[in-house]
């Protein structure tokens, strides 16, 4: 068959599953991100169908669905945000940072992935999904809860923690000298600063520069500054996807909020690829010797995150049911554990047991975290209404 | 009254304070525009019972309902040494033939005896209001007169 021709079968099919997926995840209220890792498993490396055509296209797409994600990731938070939630919850985050990295990276040691794995596996292990606790959020209609500010700043605060950990990740993964590892390092933490004191001071300049009225050519220059600074960070050892979340955090206000909504459905398709060619890469006979020590990480970082987020919003003066629910909130992780450990598959210098797990854990937490945020209230109200007596039917409306 | 002020990082900022009853009642405001009327359950004031999406108009009606009930009841309380004068408030709904025109145009005064006190309008209050005033959809009189020129002031603003 004609190349051109097998390519646009190939991703036309692949898409169109994809659709199906989506609607299958929306159906039963589930994020499909799980969905997609499995529609990748299915096919690809070591699947039932090989897909030889499409690979140039789906790689450089998968790229830019790195790209577009933490793009929005940056565009999510203003850069005033950003800085007030460090001030006001950096105990929190830091204690986020503590608790759930070192289950990650103690696994990747004990199963002797060296200091590559570990930093590898504690990122995938520490980073929540913000797209998934941001929808069950809003699902479960808890915008106006007493926790939400909590959990919220959580995320804030690991989304300066991504702009810190993926200049040192691609250090490490490059396999750099200790020097030469603390140089990039050291460039990327003026890089951030620089950029959110450029963004708090001078946002509107960077706003101006790429808003338009026009929504079409607002999008040409969104797309094209995006790929820009990601080829140009890429170019100076720092990883593409830092370049453009430092744009989203550059970009502010109004100029902001149009940006996600203009760039959403391209970061859909985009990042939907990008998923299914991470499942599509993991060959799925590589899961099952890995799927005991996933669902234990599962069950040791769910825990943790819950307390977290207990001790959190226990700060914040909130009441039993709500500290429970603050800390199930967080348990979801996804999209940004998945372009961790895509990042780190692509330099080639871990192990494939890693993607495996990687994928196994994911696939887990994105389905056992927004099940948990549902069931965790009833759960902690039966459990405190059996020994207490009934209250009083002192109920006013 | 202390109302409470709390960022929420993306997605805008929530406004709310505690009741005499115990309930917790406020607005969330998204960075899109939108307002959110939240009201917490009775047993656990973290969290919420209902959180009911309201356009900019509802929003503006219903302050001006909650605001205007006070302001009614303050005046009904300074006019009762007065018998046969009443206090009563009527909304401009988006068909009344004056939305969009200058108060004066009703001649309300004139022709039924009634004194407009103010308008409750997007929570605020504009008292005295002049002649020149234009109505706006979802604003709320506040009128003083007789009954039955309360009864003709109601028949004008409805149908002219």
């Amino acid at each position: 068959m004609d190349p051109l021709a097998l390519t646009l079968i190939e991703l036309g099919a692949v898409v169109f599953c994809l659709g199906l997926l989506a609607r299958l995840a929306g159906r039963i209220g589930m994020s499909p991100i799980p969905l997609y890792l499995v529609g990748g498993l299915f096919f690809g490396a070591g699947g039932l169908v090989k897909l030889e055509g499409m690979h140039e296209f789906a790689h450089l797409s998968s790229e830019i669905g790195v790209i577009l994600l933490l793009l929005m990731l940056g565009l999510e938070y203003t850069a005033a945000e950003l800085v007030t939630g460090l001030r006001r919850s950096w105990k929190a985050g830091v204690l986020d940072l503590v608790l759930n990295f070192i289950p990650g990276a103690g696994l990747a040691v004990l199963l002797g992935w060296g200091l590559v794995g570990a930093m590898v596996m504690g990122g995938v292990t520490y980073i929540s999904s913000s797209g998934i606790a941001a929808k069950v959020i809003t699902d479960l209609g808890r915008i106006g809860n007493r926790e939400t500010p909590v959990v919220l700043s959580i995320l804030v605060f690991e989304d300066l923690a991504m702009a810190v950990y993926l200049p040192i990740l691609t250090a490490t993964l490059a396999g750099v000298s200790f020097l030469v590892g603390l140089q990039t390092v050291g460039i990327s933490l003026a890089v951030v600063t620089v950029v959110l004191v450029v963004a708090l001071r001078h946002g509107h300049h960077v706003s101006k520069a790429v808003h338009s009225e026009n929504s079409e050519v607002f999008l040409l220059n969104l797309l094209g500054a995006a790929l820009l600074v990601a080829g140009l960070a890429a170019a100076m050892q720092v990883s593409a996807a830092v370049g453009a979340f430092m744009l989203g955090i550059a970009i502010s206000g109004a100029t902001a909020h149009s940006a996600t909504r203009i760039l959403e459905p391209l970061r859909d398709l985009f990042a939907a690829i990008f998923f299914v060619v991470f499942g599509l890469n993991t060959d799925p006979s590589s899961i099952p010797p890995v799927l005991g020590w996933a669902l234990m990480l599962a069950v040791l970082t769910a825990a943790t995150k819950m307390i977290t987020g207990i001790w959190a919003a226990k700060r914040a003066g909130i009441a039993l049911p709500g500290r429970f629910r603050a800390g199930a909130a967080l348990i979801a992780r996804g999209e940004f554990s998945i372009v961790i450990a895509g990042l780190a598959v692509a330099s080639g210098v871990v192990p494939h047991d890693l993607a495996a797990l990687a994928t196994a854990y994911v696939l887990i937490m994105a389905i056992m975290g927004p099940l948990a945020a549902r069931y965790v209230e009833p759960a902690v109200k039966m459990l405190r209404r059996r020994p207490a007596k009934p209250r009083p039917a002192a109920r006013p409306i | 009254m202390n109302v409470d002020e709390t960022d929420l990082p993306g997605l805008g900022r929530r406004k709310d304070f505690m009741t005499a009853s115990g309930r917790r009642i406020g607005v969330v405001e998204y960075r899109e525009g939108q307002t959110e009327l939240i009201v917490s359950t009775w047993d656990d004031p973290d969290t919420c019972q209902a959180s009911i999406p309201l356009t900019a108009e509802e929003a503006a009606a219903l302050g001006n309902l909650l605001g205007g009930q006070r302001l009614a009841m303050q005046l009904s309380e300074e006019h009762r040494e007065i018998p046969g004068i009443v206090t009563r408030q009527f909304s401009i709904g988006g068909d009344s033939p004056f939305h969009n025109q200058p108060m004066g145009k009703a001649c309300i005064r004139t022709r039924s005896g009634v004194s407009i006190v103010a308008i409750m309008r997007e929570g605020e209050v504009v008292p005295s209001p002049g002649p020149d005033v234009v109505l706006h959809p979802g604003d709320l009189l506040v009128a003083v007169g007789t009954q039955q020129g309360l009864d003709t002031a109601a028949d004008i603003l409805r149908n002219g």
